[in-house]
């Protein structure tokens, strides 16, 4: 358990973390002393070192629990960072053609965006109830300032006083959890707390920190009942920002809460389950049903995402190895969908700006036929229609779910899914057979690349990616148990 | 008869404590000042948990987390003043209530 440093080699688990730190700073120190109103060179460093720390992550990563057992790196951690640092990279590139209208064109952008990142992987891999607050507060904290970066804008500034006063309300509440837990196990470190809660059985304290510590992480989720900062933040951040927060961070708290519940709370299955299946439940109908009445696309985004994290807890409540696996594929597949989602909608811009509703979509098929095929194919792909990998993702949680008998929670997930398809297809409806009513600015290059790219992916999704994503989430799930 | 000061005292105060601090977030309509406090108030309470289970358990780590939590709680409410100041220079207000562009 314990591994005392010995050499700089015997760091070589946590070394794309110690990357990413030192480059942040690096990048810091550049952007100070370039000063200028917009830096690219710091913008295409940070993906370049994004880029250089996800090699790190997939090709050199190294098995361990290093610093006195507060830092855990096995397969699971790595394919949760690897989907974070592609997630993040991605972000980042779609805001290049578009900085200085939505405010991110600012060097500290870049840095803060890698210093989330930062504290995402250390999220992903704490293994003691101190690195994962230290984590999930150095990437809350960076957040934070990212949401209200576009500082002359009311309503990016009102977004990022919402998202900082829930966030720091959820971090209050894990924390207040973390301390009743540590209070009746006498551990912090998660393995030490999963031999004591096996040994000395639940008492009622203990129950009363995990619903807490659930309750934090279900804020960092976006689960309902928890949900109620994101549609505001979502519409009022700019909306490449919007595209990282829909991406990096909800894959690193669910690696948090995949890691915590399956494997330090694994002594009291039952009493966790419920949580998990309760949140599933609320997220996957009130966003079904609370998605309809929005105009707004970014807020119809904002739903979306509540449902889909609904139905990734459907695969986490399962409780089993398939279920770990059946989440890790669904995020891999959520993060595709929503890049793809967010490169579409920062592609159709009008001489008055961002498209912002759905009925300025209409006619879109005739004006940007290529944009208009590619957003259909994430419709129908958040729908969960085959052959598209979004019918693939929920397809594996709710096998998961069958199979450990929860019968009633696939039913309601499948009928929730039917519910959301209105939304989706409604979508689809105005940009094909509405008159078209704007003209939409020509596409910068990227973002057609991102599009084409996402799109063949979820298209080709059986055939391509399917199987070796399948295989990845199935060597990840079996580090965890 | 001298009252005995335990563990039990301590968690009582601190649940209140964090209790006050929901509360102050979710009944307040008034400023937006209270609620930065409120959140203090419940890392606090988080602090007070876990130095009294240290002493009770006699284990270092609870202190050694309470300090991390201060470390970090002042570097929240640096960052969460500064964005009430660009909300103020942005609304010219910083009253719970006009915290209301974004609703549905």
């Amino acid at each position: 358990m314990n591994s005392d440093v010995t050499s700089f080699a015997s760091l070589a688990p946590a070394y794309p973390e110690m990357f990413l730190a030192l480059a942040a700073l690096v990048l810091l120190l550049v952007g100070v002393v370039v000063n200028k109103e917009r830096s690219v060179l710091v913008t295409v460093g940070a993906v370049v070192v994004l880029a250089v720390a996800g090699f790190m992550v997939v090709f050199q990563g190294a098995d361990g629990v290093l610093f006195n057992g507060v830092f855990i790196s096995d397969s699971f951690s790595r394919y949760m960072k690897a989907l974070v640092i592609g997630g993040s990279a991605l972000a980042i590139v779609l805001s290049f053609s578009n900085a200085t209208e939505n405010g991110v064109h600012k060097y500290e952008y870049s840095v803060l965006a890698l210093m989330a990142t930062l504290g995402m992987m250390t999220m992903v891999s704490a293994n003691d109830l101190m690195s994962l607050y230290v984590g999930l507060e150095l990437q809350s904290l960076s957040l934070y300032v990212v949401a209200a970066i576009k500082r002359d804008d009311a309503r990016a500034s009102e977004a990022g006083l919402k998202y900082f006063v829930l966030g720091a309300l959820s971090s209050g509440m894990l924390l207040y959890g973390a301390s009743l837990i540590y209070g009746f196990t006498g551990h912090t470190n998660l393995q030490e707390i999963v031999v004591a809660i096996a040994n000395e059985g639940r008492s009622i304290g203990l129950i009363f920190g995990v619903v807490f510590l659930l309750a934090g992480i279900a804020f960092k989720i976006s689960a309902v009942p928890f949900h109620m900062w994101t549609p505001d933040v979502y519409e009022g951040a700019p909306t490449p920002v919007t595209a990282f927060f829909a991406t990096a961070p909800k894959v690193a708290a669910m690696a948090l809460l995949v890691r915590l519940v399956m494997d330090t709370f694994e002594p009291i299955t039952r009493d966790w389950q419920q949580i998990i299946i309760f949140l599933s439940i609320a997220s996957m109908v009130l966003a079904a049903f609370a998605a309809i009445g929005q105009r707004s696309l970014k807020r119809l985004i904002a739903y979306s995402s509540i449902g889909h994290v609904g139905f990734a807890l459907v695969g986490l409540s399962s409780g089993t190895a398939a279920g770990i696996e059946g989440v890790s594929i669904y995020m891999a597949i959520y993060i595709t969908m929503t890049v793809g989602l967010f490169a579409c909608l920062l592609s159709l811009r009008t001489v008055d700006g961002y498209v912002e509703n759905i009925d300025d979509l209409a006619g879109l098929s005739k004006e940007r036929p290529f944009v208009a095929a590619i957003m259909a194919i994430l419709m129908f792909s958040l729908i969960g229609l085959p052959p598209l990998a979004g019918f693939f993702a929920k397809w594996h949680v709710f096998l998961a779910a069958i199979e450990a008998q929860l019968f009633v929670l696939a039913v309601i997930g499948v009928l929730a899914s039917a519910v959301s398809a209105f939304y989706y297809l409604r979508v689809v409806k105005v940009m094909y057979f509405d008159e078209p009513v704007a003209r939409f600015q020509a596409v910068p290059g990227e973002l057609n690349v991102i599009m084409a790219v996402t799109g063949f992916l979820l298209v080709t999704y059986y055939f391509t990616v399917g199987s070796p994503l399948a295989s990845l989430a199935h060597t990840a799930a079996g580090s965890l148990l | 008869m001298g009252l005995e000061i335990g563990l039990g005292h301590y968690l009582t105060v601190a649940a209140i404590l964090f209790t006050l601090g929901v509360f102050g977030i979710f009944l307040n309509r008034k400023n937006v000042i209270i609620i930065l406090m409120s959140v203090e108030l419940i890392l606090l309470a988080v602090n007070l948990n876990l130095v009294a289970f240290s002493a009770h358990l006699g284990d270092l780590q609870g202190q050694v987390f309470a300090l991390m939590i201060l470390t970090v709680a002042a570097a929240e409410a640096a960052i969460g003043l500064a964005i009430l100041v660009i909300f103020y220079r942005n609304r010219g207000s910083i009253a719970v209530d006009d915290v209301n562009m974004m609703k549905g």
